[in-house]
């Protein structure tokens, strides 16, 4: 299965841009997993922690952002958000 | 003509300025690599931002209920103009140009009867603005304390406007600020925020789009949260491409001070080698005649 192509923005750089497996994403009405293929969507976010799955199975990597939203078309994942803190 | 020592005096006092204009150069270009490449890692964002505006734009129907922030109080008699200037003089005509544009704009509006304020941000503006228009700044943000624009300076500029839009009664919006085009141009632009000007849409691209995007929550909710942030998206990007200009201005207008300053020297010297030839030879003519009287 394709990978998903996820960019996770904020206004001062581009914190990732890469392929990956599966984002877990806070958004306001519920935390959801997006894959490769998944619909178009575009949600607003909470505070809160992506989880960016890098391979099927993996420890996901948490990285903590603030206020912005997620947008999923056919190209992708992006997050645009207003603060992201990868917590190591 | 001068004397020996009052033109030795000059070279000097010109060598140390001329020391200063080219730190000065040299510290602008330092700060200007700083300042765009922070401009180019904000770019992302603000295409993104844009991106997702235009695809929601052309989805909400403008009606009554629409937020006012997208299609605006429906009149257009009160305007207010954001002028972004730096805090310090030296950059050649940057804060000047920006000034003039801002009050250009200005004069056009009052004359079509229209009621014009500023919004000041960086200090330069007050100074010329304050001389022609006393009364209708209503406020100046600070930004002497900003070493490098972040992005909450930016949302704490643009709370402030949103703010002073909804209960002060402004219909417009403006931002006047620099475009860094090179090292060498940059171009000061007025650009109209809020309400957003009309999005051009490309027919042949939306009607490729799928309309099956799913909104969470609905549109307008959306709309709601993202128009405040565009804003300071805008801002951000403004206060961005202004320091980059600036630091741009100013090393242009350093290097040429450094170059005058260099052509002033070699003329003063050229000056001061004539006249002490000129000193030797009176003094040789001197002695010859008075040998010769002898």
């Amino acid at each position: 299965m394709a990978d998903l192509h996820f960019e996770l923005v904020t206004p001062e750089r581009l914190v990732r841009s890469e392929e990956v497996y599966m984002v877990v994403v806070p958004g306001t009405e519920g935390d959801f997993g997006v894959l490769a293929g998944h619909a178009p969507v575009m949600s607003t976010i909470r505070n809160g922690e992506l989880a960016v799955y890098r391979t099927q199975g993996a420890e996901p990597e948490r990285i903590a952002i603030e206020g912005g939203f997620a947008e999923v078309n056919e190209k992708g994942l992006t997050v645009l958000a207003e603060k992201a803190d990868a917590a190591a | 003509m001068a004397s020996l020592k009052a033109l030795k005096n000059r070279i000097s006092s010109v060598k140390s300025t001329q020391k200063i204009t080219k730190a000065m150069k040299m510290v602008a270009a330092a700060k200007l690599r700083r300042a765009q490449s922070a401009a180019e890692a904000a770019r992302p964002y603000s295409t993104g931002m844009a991106a997702v505006m235009a695809s929601l734009a052309g989805r909400v129907e403008p009606g009554p209920q629409s937020p006012k922030l997208l299609v605006g109080t429906g009149k257009d008699q009160v305007h207010l103009l954001i002028v972004c200037t730096s805090n310090r003089g030296l950059a050649g005509g940057f804060n000047a140009n920006i000034v003039k544009a801002a009050r250009r704009k200005a004069e056009s509006l009052i004359a079509e009867g229209k009621t014009v304020y500023f919004y000041l941000v960086g200090r330069k503006a007050r100074a010329a603005l304050g001389r022609l228009f006393p009364r209708q700044i209503v406020h100046q943000y600070d930004t002497t304390e900003i070493r490098q624009v972040t992005f909450a300076d930016a949302q704490a500029i643009a709370a402030d406007i949103v703010e002073r839009y909804a209960t002060d009664g402004i219909d417009v919006v403006h931002l006047f600020y620099a475009r860094f085009q090179s090292v060498m141009v940059q171009e000061p632009v007025g650009q109209q925020i809020i309400p957003i000007p009309p999005v051009e849409t490309r027919e042949g691209q939306g009607a490729g789009v799928p309309a099956a995007v799913e909104y969470e929550p609905d549109e307008e909710e959306i709309l709601a949260e993202l128009l405040p942030r565009n804003i300071a998206v805008q801002i951000f990007r403004a206060l961005l491409e202004n320091a980059a200009s600036e630091e741009g201005s100013r090393m242009t207008a350093m290097d040429n001070a450094t170059r005058n300053a260099g052509d002033m020297i070699n003329r003063l010297t050229i000056e001061y080698n004539r006249t002490r030839q000129a000193a030797i030879t009176k003094e040789l003519i001197e002695i010859i005649s008075g040998a010769e009287a002898l």
